[in-house]
């Protein structure tokens, strides 16, 4: 009964969104607007509870084990937990499907709660905007993806287990902050859309815009390094980035969103880069729509691949065409009304935020072409070949590079007009620091000074030593040091954090990339095997019973410079519904390294084969993302977004 | 004027870009991203020196190979797709068509009890058991089925079981053209 | 450091391929030896599990790859040679590094041409407009 309930929501949740989509927009050409235009908020709350009702109709059949309905059966089993079987909601296709549908009607929701200050036709426009991609969601669902179907009369006792890989915490947390992130950017595009419908994009427009892009930004963030941290926990191999085509699904969308807010930044201070903004939003949002559809058309291969299903593919694809076809063809025929009267030199802080934009978003385009470039081969008849990490890196190491560059540079460059020389009195003294300290920071590797490590380190300290810099010229200009902190606002600490929050990040990949330690080895018990300052003995393995798997569990001491550090137990585990069987690494976790040990299998005597790494700063990667999205928080809390917005929208009731 | 004209061009830009790689992204739908043509299509078979399975001859070499045109079956009996199409071999041989076996990474006594239970339809065939000679061949899993014609040229790699649909409409042409 | 390593390899690694594990155990005399190995089993695509290095799989064929490379690095074979080898096996498919010839041209040089084309087009763009500004400013 209460899966069919959930259904009919979904069906009801369907024909509001035609209506959320169709009335407001129609509303909002013609004279008497109000009223059409007021069914748009209440429509989008509908919605979304609507939705809710869908969704926890679906936790409701997994948590009861109603094992009749097909997409329960595949995803869970009773031995599972119970918060496994309430994040296995999302673990599959049908219901990861209905996770966006919930996340998209929540984000619109949200435009229509939080916006009273907004020009009543923007938002009327925007909510309908939405709706209109919630319909083509909530279609896709009904028609291809119908988490709900029975299979009466005749149902199994029991579930055939969600995937053990997915059964770890991640799965919990990665999904929905991702789908916060991926989906966020939807009301990016909405603002575009509605804006280049109305012919305004200005600087008001921006300011508005700006907070929720940056908010869809930060859940991206963090969702993306979730599941980088994920795959490094869980899957056994000590990797934590792949160039996965799933994986770089979710990375375009987050290089042309930092692009995004960028120029928004632009665009809201200085009314510049207009139609660039525009094409941006459009672009985002529409990357993450191609995400997912290569997730889940099978047109690529990848390890996170859904069931692959070519109607599926076929209905995303038309989706896609619809959605972003319509909207670029609109922004071809609008963009070219937009025009700017601000002026700018050529070394000015515009220039190198359109230098930042034109590196991240050839970045982008890199990233693209190497996930698709197998396919056009393919389709072209040239062959079957695969592009892969060595490729990225090759081409996107000197680009972040000469991102970092511009980034020291651009912050502390003026808008409009910056005078070299004053430029260079500013700037030469964190040059010198960082070039100081790249180059002799390596020396500390143990004999194994790296190049690449030691460029890397130079353009980090660049950034950083800029950072103080600025903030001292800051601080000094007030009589006091704490006036001086006072007076700074939020969007800028939330700037120099996002900042450092990137290079944190930029040391985490470097160290960790060029100073990992691997070592596949055969360990007896009793023995034990140095790596660099560590040493890591075997003491044996037992037999252990989880809540749904019996596992191995091996024993591992580690010790540095003959001090005891921590005992480790990874564990190979043998899952009782599938028979999967599963390495589950354990490692010690630290500021400076990580000491990652997975049990291979067993071989003669009691030995075993055992993967050792020490992956040092490998966690910074990692925090530094939740500095980046922190630095998003400050910015999306400065009082400016509420005040200002407030005052514009008086003046335009006035007007 | 001039200018103008060239931003409109230029704004335009994004939808081109998109048309054109929707167009891939339609032709990359239903095709099987997995599927790998081997490499060796009109390369002689690799040089190898292998024990037999029934040890009458010791060793095989891949001379001992051509002759005529054959089919050559990688298999194993620890794979459940071998079994599913032994009986599909069994009649091929029974028609007259040449197989060679290369059994890959067996344990003798195994692979020879799979053949007297199942019947044998190979001519000869050969362990594997380094799994160095697949490696050659470029396999990449079991069953897979390579198409050699008299002179010992590969002519086709078919992955995965021969079911009667890709006998008639693949091998079988294959096979008829070579031997004219 | 290596010289430690060596000697516990050396006392264990009796009946290492034998048994078919997951994790494999290989020891090197030379620690370029080890390097080529370790880079060729991280850049080598597995034809089986397609998502993984060599290094990372465990199918058999990944096993047979391993060994074959084990074998081939520790008689002197050069990284380029190996790849060679294997490339003509199965295809440009199996090397994740895609090597730079007619048809992969655009992914190697696009990327790079784009950066340059578009910077110069905005460079000039930026240029010009500044350059009224200028001219306008003399003009009062």
């Amino acid at each position: 009964m209460i899966p069919e309930i959930g259904y009919f929501a979904l069906i009801a949740a369907w024909v509001v969104a035609v209506v959320q989509c169709l009335l407001p927009l129609w509303g909002s050409y013609r004279l008497q607007q109000q009223f059409w235009m007021q069914i748009a908020r209440p429509a989008a709350v509908t919605q979304h509870l609507l939705v809710w009702i869908a969704f926890l109709a679906l936790v409701w059949a997994f948590v009861e084990k109603d094992y009749s309905i097909n997409y329960v059966v595949e995803q869970s089993n009773s031995a599972l937990p119970v918060y496994y079987r309430i994040a296995a909601v999302w673990g599959g296709h049908e219901g990861s499907l209905l996770l966006w549908a919930l996340v998209l009607s929540g984000w619109s929701a949200a435009v229509a709660l939080f916006s009273r200050s907004l020009p009543p036709i923007l938002v009327a426009r925007i909510i309908s905007i939405m709706g209109a991609v919630a319909v083509g969601f909530i279609l896709f669902l009904l028609a291809t993806s119908n988490p709900f179907t029975r299979s009466l009369p005749y149902f199994p006792v029991d579930g055939k287990d969600l995937n053990p890989l997915l059964q770890d915490v991640g799965l919990i947390f990665h999904p929905p902050i991702l789908y916060m992130g991926y989906v966020g950017f939807s009301v990016a595009f909405a603002f575009a859309i509605a804006g280049l419908l109305g012919g305004r994009l200005d600087a008001a427009w921006a300011r508005w815009m700006r907070p929720w892009t940056i908010a869809a930004w930060c859940f991206l963030s963090l969702g993306i390094a979730l599941g980088s941290w994920w795959a490094y926990a869980e899957l056994g191999w000590g990797g934590w980035w792949f160039w996965d085509p799933v994986e770089n699904a979710s990375f375009m969308p987050w290089l042309t969103g930092t692009a995004l807010i960028h120029s928004l930044a632009a665009t809201e201070k200085r009314g510049v880069f207009k139609a660039w903004t525009a094409l941006l939003a459009i672009i985002t949002f529409s990357l993450s729509l191609l995400g997912t559809f290569l997730v889940r058309s099978g047109v690529l291969t990848s390890v996170h691949a859904f069931a692959s299903d070519p109607t599926r593919g076929l209905f995303i694809l038309i989706f896609l065409c619809v959605v972003i076809g319509g909207s670029l063809t609109l922004f071809a025929f609008r963009a070219n009304t937009l025009t700017t009267s601000a002026r700018y030199k050529v070394f000015s802080r515009e220039t190198l935020l359109l230098g930042n934009n034109i590196l991240l978003a050839v970045a982008a385009s890199i990233v693209l072409l190497g996930t698709l470039y197998p396919l056009l081969a393919d389709v072209l008849g040239l062959g079957k070949i695969s592009v892969g990490p060595p490729y990225f890196n090759a081409l996107l190491v000197p680009l972040a590079h000469l991102l970092l560059i511009l980034l020291g540079i651009g912050m502390v460059v003026r808008w409009k007009d910056q005078s070299a020389k004053a430029a260079w009195q500013t700037l030469r003294k964190p040059a010198l620091f960082a070039v100081i300290v790249g180059l002799l920071l390596p020396l500390f590797a143990q004999g194994n000074y790296q190049i690449r490590a030691a460029l890397a380190l130079i353009f980090v300290f660049w950034v950083v030593g800029v950072c103080i810099t600025d903030l001292l010229v800051k601080v000094r200009a007030a009589e006091t040091l704490w006036q001086g902190i006072k007076r700074i606002k939020p969007s800028y600490w939330g700037m120099l954090c996002a900042h450092i929050g990137f290079v944190v990040t930029v040391v985490g990949i470097t160290m960790a990339s060029l100073y990992s330690l691997d070592k596949d080895i055969r360990l007896a018990p009793g023995e034990s095997i140095d790596m660099a300052s560590f040493a890591v003995t075997f003491q044996g393995v037992r037999d252990v019973r989880g809540p749904n798997y019996d596992a191995i569990q091996g024993e591992f001491d580690v010790y540095q410079s003959n001090h005891f550090i921590t005992r480790l137990y990874p564990e190979k585990r043998t899952y009782w519904v599938r028979q999967d069987r599963l390495t589950e690494a354990a490692i010690d976790t630290g500021w400076t390294r990580d000491i990652y040990v997975a049990l291979g299998e067993p071989l003669d005597k009691g030995a075993w084969a055992v993967r050792i790494y020490v992956k040092p700063f490998v966690r910074w990667m990692w925090g530094g993302a939740v500095l980046m999205a922190l630095g998003g928080l400050l910015v999306i809390i400065d009082r400016r977004y509420r005040k200002n917005s407030f005052q514009e929208s008086l003046d335009v009731r006035a007007a | 004027m001039f200018a103008q004209h060239k931003r409109k061009i230029a704004f335009l830009m994004p939808l081109l870009v998109f048309l054109g790689l929707s167009i891939f992204l339609l032709k990359g739908l239903g095709g099987d991203p997995n599927a790998l043509p081997s490499a060796l299509i009109g390369q002689p078979l690799p040089a190898f020196r292998l024990p037999t399975l029934s040890g009458q001859p010791a060793e095989l070499t891949e001379k001992d190979f051509l002759g005529k045109p054959a089919l050559i079956n990688v298999w194993a009996t620890w794979c459940p797709t071998c079994v599913a199409e032994h009986p599909m071999l069994m009649q091929l041989a029974k028609a007259g068509v040449v197989l060679y076996g290369v059994n890959y990474r067996d344990e003798k006594a195994d692979a020879q009890r799979y053949l007297t239970q199942r019947g044998n339809p190979f001519q000869k065939n050969i362990m594997d058991t380094q799994g160095q000679l697949s490696l050659d061949l470029g396999t990449y899993g079991t069953p897979e089925t390579f198409v050699i014609n008299a002179q010992g040229k590969i002519l086709y790699r078919h992955v995965g079981e021969i079911t009667e649909e890709v006998w008639q409409k693949t091998l079988k042409p294959l096979m008829d053209s070579t031997e004219r | 450091m290596y010289f430690i390593h060596r000697a516990v390899f050396i006392m264990l690694l009796l009946a290492s391929f034998s048994a078919p594990a997951a994790i494999q155990v290989y020891s090197f005399d030379d620690p370029a030896q080890e390097q080529t190995f370790y880079t060729l089993t991280n850049e080598l695509r597995c034809p089986k599990c397609q998502n993984q290095n060599i290094a990372d799989s465990d199918s058999m064929i990944a096993q047979d790859m391993k060994a074959r490379i084990y074998q081939e690095v520790r008689e002197g074979k050069t990284e380029q040679q190996i790849i060679a080898e294997l490339t003509q096996r199965y295809g440009d498919f199996i090397h994740y590094r895609p090597s730079f010839k007619l048809n992969t041209a655009v992914l190697w040089l696009g990327p790079p041409a784009l950066l340059i084309l578009v910077a110069t087009l905005v460079l000039m763009n930026i240029r010009k407009r500044s350059n009224e500004i200028e001219s306008e400013e003399e003009d009062i």
